[in-house]
């Protein structure tokens, strides 16, 4: 700190930004600011708030009591091992009852699927990461669906990629689009969500699945497929995976975070042996190995409990959720409102009447005691502020239908005020 | 002596009062007060009941923790707390309030109007706006008549911008302040009260980088650069200090507080607000102005807990 006398007065430069280390830091935190808009969420845990924000399975719902017991047991008998280091590549065991759960989709030996080609990882989240240290150099280009997941774009703008959003529509992304943008910029991959689509919700029709493939494969265009969501249809089955219809050329993304429960962060990815190698060698660098206690828990539940029940209870449960939202929405939204109809997943997405703007409304649906997600957070371009994502796994369907109508009110509230400013604007 | 940090509450502003409260909570810990930190919530009642502690401090931000409600209710329980009374609380919040009584005081304020959103419906929205910028003149600032951490504010120099800075403004708040944009440079003063009655920290100036001091620039390190002490000259630091000093007093306002002003090339000093429950964030202008008085944070807070512990 210096002090300098200057015409009888003092001055001393005393300047901070409290952050000592603005000029060391890497360029991929440029940006990185304290979110007005995220803030305002610290609100939706209180639980005066209906929050139609998150993205959480309902895990409530699971034998609590009965995993307990399974995994003091594991401890017990396995503990050596479950709370050792392990293969950087994940448990062997883990690996092949991955290979089963994908052979129940399609995507089986016959198609190339084997225990050895398995990358377990931490969460799919991480499985994102991974292929994105293999294959984003700064200023590549991703091509993506518009809108797709927000955590997908977190992943790509951390390794400086560029996200080229193809639009969708009911039935999934456009081909007619992805032709365009497969001509127009020349992208590392595809990162596709096909089946029940977060945020979207909708899902890559049978005969759009073909297109796609061949749209890709006729422009050597990898295609990362994200399928966190294949296994909660609600009276219905999803259309096979892509990678359940090619060999080469998609690499396949799944996760136990909707199928069992979050917390454990267990996802895979399957790819060529070639690629493979690198993630292992990557994931290795990045986190050693994945936990042995999580993946020993997942092992174990899928050896030893109904596992298939507990998803039929899932998709049970979710679908009578889908339905009050899908409902209320029906009931209660101003007109001029419209919104997807998911067979599946966790998510409904809504698009708001003309002019108004979900990002802006956030503040008045705090203090109406909803939480939403505005739309712009699924676009790298600053799209999407007519929409958001409301969520249906986590709340009641009590709540859920008090939601929307606090939903509603506040949507009837923002056309109002805009009303009155339109002839001033 | 036991102290309850509440922090949290419902308001905009509960991400902001939670690392409040925590910082606080941290520092009275530092210095041996016994401290605790709880939200405003419906355990807060039952808890001061039967366990009531000697004093609170209200790190609430937002309505919750300003308007003076909350306040009353602890005056209700008899549990003493930190800052001013529910009234002056609730006059300090209220900015045309506050702004009122200021002027009453001769204290300078920009020329302000305040307008609810339904005189906008009932008299026609462009004769509202063509009568303010008449009047007012542009540029102009635009905020939430009630509000904090720059939430729904903006400032207006086209008058075609101004329908969408009432539109963003009234998404938090139903009225709206719409006063002068005085250009200056931005300076926190933060008033303590140790005993010997109201006394001015070191002010703090404010440079945001892109010369707005909106959310990302009041809570993100490195965004913005503060100066504490301002780089004023002493004639000006002392009128700004007289006139912080003077806003606190004539607010009724007790134990600390924080007067945000700007100060003209001219040296003037203008108020634009009086925050009751100034933030302590790690970015925030009070603990900075501690530090730069050479003080500890935790001894000063401790000092005005023991006081409001005794009323």
């Amino acid at each position: 700190m210096s002090e300098t006398e200057l015409d009888g007065g003092r001055v001393s430069d005393t300047g901070t930004t409290l952050d000592d280390y603005t000029d060391r830091y890497a360029h991929r935190v440029n940006g990185m600011t304290a979110s007005e808009i995220r803030a305002l969420f610290a609100v939706a845990n209180r639980p005066e708030v209906v929050s139609l924000a998150g993205g959480m399975p309902y895990v409530a719902a699971l034998p609590l009591d009965t995993v307990g017991s399974m995994v003091g047991e594991l401890i017990a008998q396995q503990g050596d091992t479950a709370l050792q280091y392990g293969l950087g590549q994940g448990m062997l065991e883990l690996r092949e009852r991955i290979c089963e759960l994908m052979a129940d989709v399609g995507i089986d030996a016959h198609m190339g699927a084997s225990p050895d080609d398995v990358v377990v990882t931490v969460g799919g989240q991480q499985a994102l990461d991974l292929v994105a240290r293999l294959f984003l150099d700064p200023g590549d280009v991703v091509l993506a669906e518009g809108p797709t997941y927000v955590g997908a774009l977190g992943v790509f703008q951390a390794a400086q990629a560029r996200v080229v959003h193809v639009p969708m529509d009911d039935e999934g992304l456009i081909p007619e689009a992805l032709e365009e943008a497969v001509v127009r910029f020349r992208a590392k991959f595809l990162y596709t969500i096909p089946t029940y689509q977060n945020p979207a919700g909708v899902t890559l029709t049978e005969q759009r699945r073909e297109r796609v493939l061949e749209i890709c494969e006729r422009a050597g265009l990898l295609v990362i497929e994200d399928d966190p969501y294949g296994r909660l249809g609600f009276h219905e089955e999803a259309p096979l995976p892509l990678r359940a219809r090619r060999r080469d050329g998609v690499f396949y993304l799944s996760t136990f975070s909707k199928t069992f429960a979050p917390g454990l962060r267990v996802g895979w990815i399957l790819a060529p042996h070639a690629v493979r190698d690198k993630l292992v060698m990557t994931t290795e660098a990045n986190i050693l190995c994945p936990s042995n206690f999580a993946q020993s828990v997942i092992t174990t539940y899928l050896r030893t409990m109904p596992w298939r029940e507990q998803l039929k209870g899932y998709q049970q449960l979710y679908g009578e959720r889908r339905d009050a939202m899908l409902t209320a929405l029906s009931d209660l939204m101003p007109e001029g409102t419209t919104w997807t109809k998911p067979g599946g997943g966790l998510f409904v997405w809504a698009t708001l009447p003309d002019g108004l703007d979900s990002k802006a409304m956030v503040p008045r649906a705090i203090a109406a005691r909803v939480a939403y997600v505005p739309g712009t957070g699924f676009y790298a371009d600053g799209n999407g502020r007519q929409h958001m994502r409301l969520n249906f796994s986590y709340p009641t369907p009590e709540r859920i239908r008090e939601g929307v109508r606090r939903l509603a009110g506040v949507v009837e509230q923002d056309l109002a005020m805009r009303a009155v400013f339109r002839e001033a604007m | 002596m036991n102290v309850l940090v509440l922090a949290g509450g419902l308001s905009y502003e509960r991400d902001v009062s939670l690392r409040s409260g925590r910082r606080v909570m941290d520092a009275l810990l530092s210095v041996g007060v016994e401290a605790e930190m709880r939200d405003a919530d419906v355990s807060l009642l039952p808890s001061l009941a039967n366990d009531p502690p000697d004093a609170v401090f209200i790190a609430l931000h937002g309505s919750t923790g300003e308007d003076g409600s909350l306040r009353g209710v602890l005056e209700l329980c008899g549990v003493p707390y930190v800052g001013p009374d529910a009234f002056a609380s609730r006059l300090a919040w209220d900015k045309p309030s506050a702004k009122a009584v200021l002027r009453e005081h001769h204290i300078p304020t920009p020329d302000w109007v305040a307008l609810p959103h339904d005189r906008f419906s009932e008299l026609g929205a462009v004769a509202v706006l063509d009568r303010i910028v008449a009047r007012l003149g542009l540029p102009l600032m635009v905020k939430p008549a009630q509000g904090g951490s720059g939430l729904g504010a903006t400032v207006v120099r086209d008058p075609n911008s101004l329908p969408a800075a009432m539109v963003s403004c009234f998404a938090y708040d139903q009225t709206a302040l719409i006063e002068r944009y005085i250009e200056g440079v931005d300076v926190a003063v933060s008033i303590v009260d140790l005993g010997e009655g109201p006394i001015a920290l070191p002010l703090v100036e404010i440079v945001p980088s892109n010369g707005v001091y909106d959310y990302a620039a009041r809570y993100t390190a490195g965004l913005t650069t503060w100066h504490a002490p301002a780089r004023l000259d002493l004639a000006v630091s002392e009128s700004v200090v007289m006139t912080a000093l003077d806003a606190h007093k004539s607010l009724g306002l007790r134990d600390l507080s924080r007067v945000d002003l700007i100060v003209g090339p001219d040296g003037l000093a203008t108020v634009l607000e009086v925050n009751v429950a100034p933030g302590m964030t790690e970015t925030s202008l009070l603990p900075m102005a501690v530090q730069a008085a050479g003080m500890d944070l935790g001894e000063v807070l401790a000092q005005i807990v023991r006081r409001a512990a005794r009323r």
